[in-house]
C-alpha cells in the first residue's frame, strides 16, 4: 500500500494531493440520532474502535430521529452527503438506492462473509434488488412484556406466556388498586403494541398475509377478530392518564411500583438501568406473548455516494467496525439490543437479551418487522386506522376491520 | 397630475427584498404546487400523476379531521381572544392601580413559546396530574374535568391553551387603541349621560376596527399555522381528534415520506386561505382606498 502511493508522489504533483489525503486518518463524518445517555454511551464504541482502528470519528449527532433523517436526506441529495449515515432498516433508504445515491457495500458483505453470519432476514432487509446498502448493527423486537417482579410475587402472580395469562394476571392487579399495564398512547407506542398483539395473538400466517401480502381479506379471519378484541381490551387495564403520554414515563410507572406491566421494545431497559433496576432481578421480561415471536427490526447505517476516494475507504473500515465481534457484544450491551451476528460470544449479555438470543435461535420465530415488509407511508395509514380504533370505545371489531381493510386495498400492489 | 420621476434608488434599495419574496416565497409555493401534481414519495421525482394525490387526500378521514379542527379553533379561539383581550384592556384602561405590573402579567403568556405553553396545560390538563387531581385532593371524589382524553373535546383544550397564550397579545393592541381615543369624546359622552357600555358598544368599538383588524389577521396566521401546541398538548390525539391541518402536512413530509400528499395538502390550505381571505381583504383595504379617492 504505502510503496504503491510513494511510486505515485513520484509520478505526479496531482497524485500528491489525493495520497497525502489517504494517508491521513479515514476521516468519516458520522450522522445519527443515538442521544440519551445509554445511548450516546454505545455509539462511542463505535467511535472509539473506528479511532483505534484509524480512522477519524466526526460525530454528528442530532436530537430526535425525525429531524436528523430529513437533515440527512437533504444533504445526500444535496450532493454533500455525511460519510455514514444512521437509518432503519427495510424500505426507508429503499428510494436514495435507486437514485443511485448509495454506495453498493456488496464488496463489503463478501469481504466479511455476512451471508454466513448475519441472518437471512437482516440480509433481505438490508438490500434492495439483490444489492446491499447498508450496515446492520443490532437487532431488536418492539413486543417485549416488562413486569415489575416484586408486585408480581406480593400479587402471587406468575409470569404470562400468553394474551389469556395476562388478563388474569390484569385482573388481580386491578383489584389490588395497581395500573395493571403502564400506556403511553402515543400513536407509535400504539401502533406498536398492535402489531405485537398482530404478532402475537394472530399469529405469523395472519401478520405476514397483512404486512408481506397486503391482502385485505386477512381481515375477515376470525384470527383477526380475536386480534381487534384482544387490543380493544387491554384499554380497560390502562389508567385515565395515557394519552400523550412519553414511553419513559410509563416506564418509570413500572420502576415506582405504580404499575405491574410495560409492553415496550429492548430500549426500555436503558429507562430500567439509569434507575438502578437489574434484569431478572427487578424486573422480568417475557418476549411476545402468545405465540413468541421475534419481530426484528434493526438499525442501519448506510454510505452515501461522496467525491472522494478516501470517504470510501473510511465507509469500508466502519462496515468492518462496526460488525467486529467484540464491538457488537459491547455496543449491544449498552444500547439494550442484541447483536446482529449469530457468532458472538453471548455470555456477557443480560438475563433478558438472553431470552431474546434463545427464541432467536428458531428461524421459525424470527419475524421481518413491518418496517421491513411495507413502506412508512402505508404504515402509518394503518396506525391512524388502529389510534383511532383505540380513541373509539364505541367503535366494534368489525368496523375496525373493515377501516384496516380499505388502507390495505389502498396499497396493494 | 405631474408624472414623478421614477426614483431608482428606491427600487435598488427594493432589489433585495422583491429578490427574496420572487425566489424564496412565490418560487417555493410555485414548487410546492407542481410537487403535488406527481407521485413523489421520499424525494422529488417528476413523474406526473394528475389529482390523484388530492383524490387520495380527500378520501382521507384524518384530513378532513383536520381542516374540521382549523375551523373550530379558527372561530373560537380568534372570537374569544378578541372578546377577553378586549375586556382585559378596558378594564386596564379604568386608570388603576399598578397598571403596568397587570399589563406585564396579562401579556406574559405571549412571551412564551407554543412548545412551553402545551408542556404547562398538557400537565394542567392530564387528569391524573393536574387540576382533576388537585380538586379531587380536595375532597370532591367524583370531580371530572377530563377533556383532554375525550376525542369529542380534546380540540377545546387546544383552543383553551390558544386563548391563553394569545389574549394577551390583543389585549396590548386595543389597550393602544384605547389610549389613542380622542380625550374629548369621553367628556362629551359623560356630559350627554351615556351609559358606559353604550359608549364603548357604539363608539369606541367602531373607532378600534383597526385594532381588531389587525389583531384579527394576528390570530388567523396563528391558526392556520397552529403546529407545535398541538403536538405537545395532545399530540393531535386521541385517536387523530385534535389534528390539525399544518400537522398533517408535517407528519406526511418528515415521518410518512411522502412528500406528494404533503404537498397537495399544503396546497389545499393555501387555497382554502386564499379563499377565505381574498374576499374580505379586497373588502378592507382595496375598496377602503377607493372611498378616499
Amino acid at each position: 500500500m504505502l510503496q504503491k502511493y510513494r511510486a505515485l508522489i513520484g509520478a505526479n504533483a496531482l497524485a500528491l494531493a489525493l495520497a497525502q489525503s489517504a494517508f491521513a486518518a479515514e476521516k468519516a463524518e458520522v450522522l445519527h440520532w443515538w442521544t440519551t445517555e445509554a445511548q450516546s454511551k454505545a455509539v462511542k464504541v463505535f467511535a472509539d474502535a473506528f479511532n483505534a482502528a484509524g480512522g477519524e470519528w466526526v460525530d454528528n449527532a442530532i436530537v430526535n430521529g425525525d429531524v436528523a433523517k430529513p437533515t440527512g436526506i437533504n444533504r445526500i441529495v444535496g450532493g454533500n452527503p455525511p460519510t455514514v449515515m444512521m437509518m432503519n432498516a427495510g424500505k426507508q433508504f429503499g428510494e436514495l438506492a435507486d437514485q443511485g445515491l448509495l454506495n453498493n457495500l456488496d464488496d463489503v458483505a463478501a469481504a466479511g462473509d455476512w451471508k454466513k453470519s448475519l441472518p437471512a432476514d437482516v440480509l433481505e432487509a438490508v438490500s434492495r434488488d439483490g444489492h446491499i446498502y447498508a450496515v446492520p448493527v443490532n437487532l431488536q423486537t418492539p413486543n417485549w412484556l416488562w413486569y415489575n417482579k416484586a408486585l408480581f410475587e406480593k400479587f402471587g402472580v406468575q409470569e404470562p406466556k400468553t394474551w389469556e395469562d395476562f388478563f388474569a394476571a390484569a385482573d388481580k392487579f386491578q383489584a389490588g388498586g395497581i395500573i395493571p399495564l403502564a400506556f403511553g398512547a402515543q400513536p407509535w407506542q400504539q401502533h406498536q403494541l398492535f402489531n405485537g398483539v398482530l404478532a402475537g395473538a394472530g399469529g405469523r400466517d395472519l401478520y405476514l398475509s397483512i404486512f408481506r401480502d397486503k391482502n385485505p381479506e386477512a381481515t375477515k379471519t376470525p384470527e383477526f377478530k380475536r386480534v381487534a378484541e384482544t387490543y380493544a381490551k387491554i384499554r380497560s387495564y390502562t389508567d385515565p392518564g395515557t394519552p400523550n403520554r412519553s414511553f419513559n414515563e410509563a416506564a418509570s410507572m413500572l420502576t415506582t411500583g405504580k404499575a405491574a406491566m410495560h409492553i415496550m421494545g429492548d430500549w426500555e431497559k436503558g429507562e430500567f438501568t439509569a434507575a438502578g433496576w437489574v434484569a431478572g432481578e427487578d424486573y422480568g421480561c417475557v418476549l411476545g406473548l402468545g405465540q413468541q415471536n421475534f419481530l426484528m427490526d434493526s438499525n442501519v447505517f448506510i454510505m452515501p455516494k461522496g467525491e472522494s476516494e478516501a470517504a470510501a475507504k473510511a465507509q469500508a473500515l466502519m462496515a468492518e467496525v462496526m460488525l467486529d465481534k467484540d464491538v457488537q457484544v459491547k455496543f449491544n450491551n449498552l444500547k439494550g439490543s442484541m447483536p446482529v451476528r449469530n457468532d458472538v460470544d453471548t455470555s456477557g449479555l443480560d438475563a433478558c437479551s438472553k431470552v431474546g438470543l434463545e427464541v432467536l435461535e428458531d428461524p421459525g420465530k424470527q419475524l421481518a418487522g413491518p418496517d421491513w415488509l411495507a413502506g412508512a407511508d402505508m404504515l402509518n395509514s394503518l396506525a391512524d386506522v388502529v389510534v383511532e380504533y383505540w380513541a373509539t370505545p364505541s367503535e366494534t371489531p368489525d368496523e375496525f376491520a373493515d377501516k384496516y381493510a380499505a388502507v390495505l386495498s389502498e396499497f396493494q400492489e | 397630475m405631474k408624472q414623478r420621476p421614477i426614483r431608482w434608488s428606491v427600487y435598488a434599495g427594493l432589489t433585495p427584498a422583491i429578490l427574496i419574496v420572487v425566489f424564496a416565497y412565490i418560487g417555493t409555493i410555485i414548487w410546492t404546487v407542481g410537487i403535488s401534481f406527481t407521485d413523489s414519495r421520499m424525494l422529488p421525482v417528476a413523474r406526473f400523476a394528475g389529482f390523484n394525490q388530492y383524490v387520495r387526500l380527500f378520501a382521507t378521514e384524518r384530513w378532513l379531521t383536520s381542516v374540521q379542527n382549523m375551523v373550530i379553533v379558527g372561530v373560537l379561539m380568534i372570537a374569544i381572544s378578541l372578546a377577553l383581550g378586549f375586556l382585559l384592556a378596558v378594564a386596564l384602561d379604568q386608570r388603576i392601580r399598578a397598571e403596568g405590573f397587570l399589563r406585564t402579567i396579562i401579556l406574559y403568556p405571549y412571551a412564551m413559546s407554543f412548545i412551553v405553553t402545551g408542556l404547562v396545560w398538557q400537565w394542567i390538563l392530564n387528569p391524573t396530574l393536574g387540576i382533576e387531581q388537585t380538586v379531587r385532593g380536595w375532597g370532591f371524589e367524583n370531580f371530572r374535568f377530563d377533556w383532554i382524553i375525550q376525542k369529542e373535546t380534546a380540540i377545546y383544550c387546544v383552543v383553551l391553551a390558544a386563548v391563553w397564550h394569545a389574549a394577551g397579545l390583543v389585549m396590548a393592541i386595543m389597550l393602544a387603541g384605547l389610549r389613542g381615543i380622542d380625550q374629548d369624546l369621553w367628556k362629551a359622552s359623560r356630559i350627554d349621560g351615556i351609559k358606559p357600555w353604550r359608549f364603548y358598544w357604539h363608539i369606541v368599538v367602531p373607532i378600534l376596527r383597526p385594532s381588531f383588524i389587525s389583531a384579527t389577521v394576528l390570530l388567523s396566521l396563528g391558526v392556520v399555522k397552529l403546529y407545535d401546541l398541538v403536538l405537545v398538548l395532545t399530540g393531535g390525539g386521541p385517536g387523530f381528534s385534535s389534528d390539525v391541518p399544518a400537522k398533517f402536512v408535517m407528519d406526511y413530509l418528515f415521518q410518512r415520506q411522502n412528500i406528494g400528499l404533503a404537498t397537495a395538502a399544503a396546497t389545499t390550505l393555501l387555497i382554502t386561505v386564499l379563499c377565505a381571505l381574498t374576499p374580505w381583504l379586497y373588502a378592507e383595504y382595496f375598496r377602503a382606498e377607493k372611498r378616499k379617492d
